[in-house]
C-alpha cells in the first residue's frame, strides 16, 4: 500500500520534470563552464588573505592567462590540516593546495596526494635549496611545492614610547635588558607583551626567536638532527634559560594573558615591545595609531652574529588528481616568477617571498624586518623538519614546556631533560 | 473481510488477526527512531570499536587484536596523558557531585516552599545561564577573570581584596577548580529543575502527615522528601557523571585550547581525546589511536552507567504519587 502511494507521487507531474529539469540545467552549467575557460582553485589556511588573492593577485594572473579561472577557497587555519586531508582521500579537495612546510606536507605527498613538480623549470631557477628543502623528499628526489613565503621572527616596538623614554633599539642580549630595565623602572608601559595561557607564544615567540643565537641558527639545529647535539646541551638550555629571564618584565597575571590579549595590549599602547613576527605587520598597521618599528632578536654580545627565525612557511602545490594539471602547472609556474613574488610580499606584508629575484619592499616595517636577512643569519624553526615527525612531536612539546619555564612550573634543564628524552623515544639521528 | 467480520463475533481468530496487524504497527512507529539510532549511534560506536583494533601500516589497515589498548595503557606518552586526563576527570565529577548538586539541591528545597514570591522569576535566572552557548560562556568569563581587562581585579581592589586576587585559569594550580566552577554556574539548572519537578511531585498529604506528627522545616526535608526524591539523586548522579565525560570538553577547549593548559592541567579525556584523534598543531592525528582513545571513554562511561542501572537503580523504590 505504501509503495503504491510513493509510485503515484513520483509519476505526478511535479516528480517527473524535476529530475529532467535538474539534468538539463546541470548539462548547461558544465557547458559553460568547459568552453570558455579551465576553472581551478586553490585551497589555502590563509582566510584572512582572501581580498589580497581576489583583487590584486588573481586579476594579474588572468589578464595574461584568460582561457583560466582562478579561485582562492581557503578554510579556517585551525582546521585546514584535518580538512584538507579529508577532501584529498575523498576526492573532493581543489586543483591547488597551499602547503604547509615539511612534514605535514610531506604526508600528504607520502600519501599519494600531491604531485611531484620538481621537473617546473621555475622552481630550479628561482629559489635556494634551503627553501625547496621545506617541501621536498629527505633526500631531495622529489619536491611537492612550489615555496611561497617566509615569516621573519624577531621584536617589534612602540617607536613612540622609545622616544618618550629615550631608551635605544638594543642589539644585545646586555642592551636588550638595560632597556626592558629602563622601561620598567620608568613604569607607564609594560616592558613587554607576552602571555602563556595560549602556550605557544612562550616557544614560538620566545624560544624558537631568541634561540637560534645560543645554538648558531642552522649550525645547532643540523646539529640537533644529525645527533650530535642534544636539548640538554648547554645551548639549548641556555635558551630556556633565556625566556625565564623575561619573567619580570611581563605583566602581571601574564599566565593568564592570551595571544589576543598579548596583541590587544600592545596595539593599545600599554606595552612597549612585542615579542612576534612579519606575520602581524598588516594587523598591527592597522590597529595600532602609534609609529611601529622592529629589531632582530639581540645578539649575545657585539662581537657575536645575529641569527634570525626566517621560516619557510607558505608553499603551494598540485592536487595529484587534479583534472586540470595542464592549467595547475601553467598557475604554479607563474607563482615561481619575480612578478609573483613581488605582488605577494607587497600585498601581504610580512610573508616575504622565497623567491632569489630581488623584489622593492614597499611597506616601511616589513623592510625593517626584510633588512634583518643582510645582516643575520637565517635559519628555520628548531622543531619543524622531522623532530615533530613521532610522537610526541617536538614542535607541540616545546609550548608546553616553553610556558612552563616561564610559568615556574619547570626549571630550563627539567624543559630540556623532558624534550630529549621524548625525543629519545622516538627518534634516531 | 466480510467472513472475518462475521466471524468477528466469536472471539478467537480475529483477536489474532488484530494482534498481528498490530506488530506491524509496532515496527512502522519504531522505524524511524530505530533506524536514526542505528546511523547517527549505533554504527559510529560500532565503527569506533573497530578502528581502535587496527592499525594503519603502510597506508592499508591491518588488524591488531589489543594492540593500540596496550599502547595507550603502557607507552609512557600515551599512558600519562590517559593518567593525568582519565584523573582530571575524577576530580571534576567530584567537585560537580559536592558543589553543584548539593547547591541545585537546596535550591530547588528553598524554591519548592510554596509561600515562595518570585519563584518563578529565581528559576528562570537560575536555568538562563544553560542555554548560553558554551562558546560564550567561556569567553564571558574569560573576560570577567582576565588580569588585563577583566571586572574581576578591580571589584575585589574595591572591596580591599585586591592582593588576593591571581590569574586563576593561567594556574596549574588552580586553572582545573576555576573551569569547574564556570561549568557549576553554567549548568547548576538542570539537576535544579530534576529535583524541582520531583519536590513538586510529593503529595501534599504526605507532608501533611509529617507536620501533624511534629516534624517541621529543615526535618521535613530531611526525613521525608529527599527519601521520596532519591531516584532523582541517582539519575542527577548519573547525568554529572556522563556530562563530566562529554560536556567538558566544550568548555575546556573553548576557554583553554586544546593544550587544556597550563601543562594539561585541564585535560580531560574530551580533548585528549580531540588532541590524538584531530592532531594538534606540528603532532599530527592519529585515527587509530584516537578511536582508542574513544573505545576507553565509552567502556568508562558504560561501566560506570551498568554499575548504576544494575547496582543502585534497582534497589531505589520510586514513590507511586
Amino acid at each position: 500500500m505504501n509503495s503504491k502511494y510513493l509510485v503515484q507521487a513520483l509519476q505526478s507531474p511535479v516528480f517527473s520534470k524535476l529530475p529532467g529539469s535538474l539534468a538539463v540545467l546541470t548539462l548547461g552549467l558544465c557547458g559553460v563552464a568547459t568552453a570558455a575557460e579551465t576553472v581551478i582553485t586553490i585551497e589555502s589556511w590563509r582566510a584572512e588573505d582572501q581580498v589580497i588573492w581576489d583583487e590584486q593577485i588573481l586579476p594579474v594572473f588572468e589578464a595574461q592567462y584568460p582561457e583560466i579561472d582562478v579561485q582562492f577557497t581557503p578554510t579556517t587555519p585551525t582546521e585546514y590540516d584535518a580538512a584538507i586531508t579529508t577532501r584529498l582521500s575523498g576526492g573532493t579537495a581543489g586543483d591547488i593546495i597551499v602547503c604547509r612546510p615539511f612534514d605535514r606536507a610531506l604526508k600528504l605527498y607520502d600519501s599519494g596526494y600531491l604531485a611531484d613538480i620538481k621537473d617546473l623549470p621555475g622552481l630550479q631557477d628561482n629559489f635556494s635549496d634551503v627553501a625547496r628543502a621545506a617541501w621536498s623528499t629527505d633526500d631531495g628526489s622529489a619536491t611537492f611545492c612550489v615555496p611561497m613565503a617566509s615569516v621573519i621572527h624577531g621584536f617589534m616596538y612602540n617607536k613612540t614610547a622609545f622616544e618618550e623614554l629615550g631608551v635605544d633599539v638594543p642589539n644585545t642580549l646586555d642592551e636588550f635588558y638595560a632597556t626592558l630595565d629602563t622601561i620598567k623602572e620608568e613604569g607607564s608601559y609594560i616592558p613587554m607583551a607576552m602571555g602563556t595561557k595560549d602556550q605557544w607564544e612562550a616557544a614560538t615567540m620566545g624560544f624558537t626567536n631568541v634561540g637560534p643565537s645560543f645554538w648558531n641558527g642552522e649550525e645547532g639545529r643540523l646539529a640537533l638532527l644529525s645527533g650530535d647535539e642534544k636539548l640538554t646541551n648547554e645551548a639549548f638550555v641556555a635558551a630556556f634559560t633565556e625566556i625565564q629571564k623575561w619573567v619580570p618584565y611581563l605583566g602581571d597575571g601574564y599566565q593568564a594573558q592570551g595571544y589576543t590579549d598579548s596583541q590587544n595590549l600592545f596595539t593599545l599602547g600599554r606595552a612597549a615591545i612585542y615579542p612576534t613576527g612579519s606575520w602581524e605587520i598588516t594587523g598591527f598597521q592597522e590597529n595600532a595609531d602609534f609609529e611601529l618599528g622592529a629589531f632582530a632578536p639581540p645578539k649575545l654580545d657585539a662581537d657575536s652574529t645575529c641569527y634570525i627565525s626566517d621560516h619557510t612557511d607558505i608553499g603551494i602545490g598540485m592536487n595529484a588528481a587534479t583534472e586540470n594539471a595542464d592549467a595547475v602547472k601553467t598557475f604554479l609556474e607563474w607563482t615561481t616568477t619575480q612578478e609573483f613574488a613581488s605582488l605577494l610580499t607587497n600585498a601581504a606584508p610580512g610573508f616575504f617571498s622565497l623567491s632569489t629575484n630581488a623584489i622593492e619592499v614597499e611597506n616601511p616595517l616589513a623592510a625593517e624586518f626584510i633588512a634583518m636577512r643582510d645582516t643575520c643569519e637565517s635559519t628555520i624553526r628548531v622543531a619543524d623538519q622531522i623532530l615533530s615527525r613521532g610522537e610526541p612531536a617536538l614542535g607541540t612539546q616545546l609550548w608546553t614546556l616553553s610556558a612552563n619555564v616561564i610559568n615556574g612550573s619547570m626549571t630550563p634543564e627539567e624543559a630540556a631533560e623532558e624534550a630529549q628524552s621524548n625525543l629519545d623515544a622516538w627518534y634516531t639521528p | 473481510m466480510k467472513t472475518s467480520r462475521g466471524r468477528a463475533l466469536d472471539g478467537a481468530v480475529p483477536r489474532k488477526r488484530i494482534g498481528t496487524s498490530r506488530r506491524w504497527h509496532i515496527f512502522v512507529f519504531l522505524a524511524p527512531a530505530t533506524v536514526l539510532y542505528t546511523v547517527f549511534a549505533i554504527y559510529p560506536i560500532v565503527e569506533t570499536l573497530r578502528l581502535s583494533l587496527l592499525v594503519e601500516v603502510d597506508g592499508s589497515n591491518v588488524f591488531a587484536g589489543l594492540g593500540n589498548y596496550a599502547r595507550l595503557l603502557t607507552e609512557p606518552f600515551w599512558a600519562e596523558q590517559f593518567a593525568n586526563a582519565f584523573w582530571n576527570n575524577c576530580i571534576l565529577f567530584l567537585l560537580h557531585m559536592l558543589v553543584q548538586n548539593p547547591i541545585a539541591l537546596m535550591l530547588a528545597a528553598i524554591l519548592s516552599i510554596p509561600s515562595l514570591r518570585g519563584a518563578a522569576v529565581y528559576r528562570t535566572v537560575f536555568f538562563l545561564p544553560t542555554l548560553l552557548s558554551v562558546v560564550v560562556v567561556g569567553f564571558i568569563w574569560q573576560l570577567i577573570l582576565s588580569p588585563l581587562w577583566g571586572i574581576t581585579p578591580d571589584a575585589m581592589k574595591a572591596i580591599g581584596l585586591g592582593s588576593w586576587f591571581r590569574p586563576w585559569l593561567g594556574l596549574e594550580s588552580s586553572a582545573l577548580i576555576t573551569i569547574t566552577l564556570i561549568s557549576i554556574w553554567q549548568y547548576v539548572g538542570i539537576p535544579l529543575m530534576l529535583f524541582y519537578a520531583a519536590l513538586l511531585n510529593i503529595p501534599e498529604e504526605t507532608v501533611e502527615a509529617a507536620r501533624i506528627d511534629g516534624l517541621n522545616g529543615f526535618w521535613i526535608f530531611w526525613k521525608v522528601k529527599l527519601p521520596l526524591i532519591l531516584p532523582t539523586l541517582g539519575l542527577v548522579t548519573i547525568l554529572t557523571y556522563i556530562g563530566n565525560f562529554t560536556v567538558s570538553f566544550d568548555l575546556i577547549y573553548s576557554v583553554q585550547g586544546g593544550l587544556a593548559g597550563p601543562n594539561f592541567s585541564t585535560d580531560v579525556m574530551g580533548t585528549f581525546l580531540f588532541r590524538s584523534f584531530f592532531g594538534f598543531q606540528s603532532q599530527s592525528g592519529d585515527t587509530h589511536m584516537g578511536a582508542t582513545v574513544a573505545s576507553a571513554l565509552f567502556f568508562i562511561i558504560l561501566i560506570g552507567v551498568g554499575t548504576y542501572l544494575f547496582g543502585v537503580q534497582r534497589r531505589l523504590l520510586r514513590h507511586e504519587g
